[in-house]
């Protein structure tokens, strides 16, 4: 009933136990053994083709890691930082039914620092080999390779230094938005550790103040972090709804990220506040941002169809004709959007674990996918495709971040509190 | 006797007595024919034991019906009616008819939905509503027991119960 009073156990902490990391290290193992075959695959198989292949050049095995690097990078950058978007989001919209899982989406932070020094290692070794705009020839108006549009485009990635040398504006704005990303996860992290010790109302006023800050330098640095690590691959191309379409994709799958760890760890005994009425909400923001990220993919994919001007379209003639990523486009709007559709359509999928269970792992693979059609025909072109080397890549980052959100999690309350609008949660009904 | 005629009306002010009241007088195997409330109560919905509504898959055949409309038509209108060669495109330019799809399918789901719950809900323009009792559009909770479908239990006894449940009055109201 409505009124009773609840006694829940507010100080419970995530007992990050042996067997649960030894079976999350299980998966990195096979992940790892998965990549090295996939690795010893691309050295010694498939060379000869290329080799003779006249014009372009060669290909190496080496480039596919590079572009399973960057897909991960970006996928998983995607749902850490939303981990904390959505956090922020739940202050500012001054949300009380999700008071008691706000820090297993704050936890999803943890990943930032890791993924902002694997991004920037990754691009200084890849370099190259995924971004066409950091050959110099291509600024140099002398050489035959001198590209006219791309030189045009230069200064967005070198200034204030000369085309074709050091990227300093790129790897400024890398380093800007990790390092305020990060800023601002720690800063959540402190208010809210300060709420635990000293309680009152004023940390929620504070920490509302601060959610409207970062959402507000993330709305300008997640559409501009999308040109930069995923538009840039193909830099002719441009698309004014690429920031938000990769925006949503990090959504959705941020969104299910934090579904399943919610459903996780009510398995596992915790959150006992949390009941079906919530896992409705989270299950209804999955299906509504599946919706959402359908509708941005197909906006941009009507248009550039519709007016058929060759320099747009061609970004998906690349996937559509191609052989490699033709059948990828389709797997990708079935796992992203039909499916879940149709399953989550109605109230009872949306309150029923196993239901949600069974859509956040296909949207989080769905994702993944979505994120290799955006990188790998820019970069691998034909050589690419899903092989043992994706899934293994897949899987080490997969199982990383879990081991590196969970242990964040366990360090702290799992539960704030004292946030004052707990009690608000524990009477939610929808 | 006749259905839908005579009704004896337990008036509550409180809606948490009221809930109890619903839970008590069901338990004592009273049949509740409707509770009228001035304004959403919480979870009186579930102590009356209501099913759930069915109004969602009405929608969602309604939404089809949309799609598969607004399909054949293009279809039948590009394709087959009058070809007309738009930008180069194929007649059946799938991907150009989506926008046109989404509409009708959302337009038929809410039509069909509305549609669906005013004739369920008997809300024709020309029905007559019945009232029951004016207060409940104020400040009371008014709950109406059909005395036909509780022939099993006397007239006073029915009253006893909902006064011992906390109703503040018990009426009798009788409609033509």
């Amino acid at each position: 009933m409505a009124h009773d009073v609840q006694h829940y156990n507010l100080d419970q902490k995530f007992d990050f136990t042996a067997a649960t990391k030894k079976s999350i290290f299980t998966v990195l193992i096979i992940g790892a053994a998965l990549l090295v075959i996939g690795i010893v695959m691309a050295m010694f198989g498939g060379h000869h083709e290329e080799a003779a292949e006249a014009g372009g050049h060669a290909f190496h095995w080496y480039e596919r890691l590079y572009a399973n690097l960057w897909i991960n990078n970006v996928y998983f950058t995607g749902i850490a930082i939303i981990g904390v978007f959505f956090f922020a989001i739940q202050y500012a919209a001054q949300a009380g039914w999700s008071a008691p899982i706000s820090r297993v989406m704050l936890a999803f932070g943890n990943w930032l620092p890791f993924a902002g020094i694997l991004m920037i290692v990754t691009f200084f070794v890849a370099n190259h080999d995924l971004f066409h705009w950091t050959h110099a020839y291509l600024f140099d108006k002398n050489s035959p390779e001198y590209d006219k549009i791309i030189d045009g485009k230069g200064a967005f990635f070198y200034w204030p230094m000369a085309k074709g040398t050091f990227p300093a504006f790129y790897i400024l704005r890398m380093v800007l938005f990790f390092g305020f990303w990060v800023f601002f996860f720690n800063k959540f992290k402190k208010i809210s550790a300060a709420e635990d010790q000293l309680g009152g109302t004023s940390h929620w006023f504070k920490m509302r103040s601060w959610s409207a800050y970062f959402i507000i330098f993330f709305a300008v640095s997640s559409s501009i972090s999308a040109w930069d690590w995923v538009m840039s691959i193909d830099t002719h191309w441009f698309s004014t709804l690429f920031g938000w379409y990769v925006f949503s994709s990090w959504f959705v799958s941020g969104l299910s990220a934090i579904t399943l760890m919610v459903i996780f760890l009510k398995g596992r005994g915790y959150l006992e506040m949390i009941n079906e009425n919530h896992v409705h909400d989270l299950g209804k923001f999955v299906f509504g941002f599946t919706i959402f990220w359908t509708y941005l993919w197909f906006s941009q994919f009507l248009l550039i169809y519709y007016a058929n001007i060759p320099e747009e379209s061609v970004y998906f003639i690349e996937r559509l004709s191609s052989d490699v990523y033709g059948p990828f486009i389709f797997v990708n709007l079935g796992m992203n959007f039909f499916l879940p559709f149709l399953i989550l359509m109605t109230r009872d999928a949306k309150r029923n674990g196993i239901f949600l269970k069974l859509v956040c792992t296909l949207i989080i693979a769905g994702h993944w996918v979505d994120f290799f059609l955006m990188v790998q025909p820019g970069t691998l072109g034909h050589n690419g495709g899903i092989g043992f080397m994706e899934i293994g890549m897949f899987l080490i980052y997969g199982s990383s971040v879990t081991l590196v959100v969970l242990g964040g999690l366990a360090k702290g309350n799992l539960i704030p509190k004292n946030h004052p609008m707990l009690e608000e949660s524990y009477h939610h009904h929808i | 006797m006749e259905k839908d005629k005579n009704f004896i009306l337990g008036v509550y002010d409180d809606e948490d007595v009221l809930l109890h009241a619903v839970s008590e007088v069901r338990a004592s195997g009273v049949k509740i024919h409707e509770v009228f409330t001035p304004y959403p109560v919480h979870g009186l919905e579930d102590v009356l034991g209501y099913k759930r509504s069915r109004l969602p898959i009405a929608a969602f055949l309604f939404g089809m019906l949309g799609t598969t409309l607004a399909l054949t038509m293009q279809l039948y209108m590009m394709r087959f009616d009058w070809p007309m060669i738009i930008g180069g495109k194929d007649h059946a330019a799938i991907p150009d008819f989506i926008p046109v799809t989404f509409e009708l399918t959302v337009l038929l789901a809410a039509f069909g939905m509305v549609g669906v719950f005013m004739v369920s809900s008997n809300l024709k323009p020309w029905a007559q509503p019945r009232i029951f009792d004016l207060r409940s559009t104020d400040d009371k909770h008014i709950m109406a027991i059909d005395i036909a479908n509780n022939t099993s239990m006397e007239v006073a006894k029915i009253q006893e119960i909902l006064k011992s449940s906390g109703a503040t009055e018990v009426n009798n109201k009788s409609f033509e």
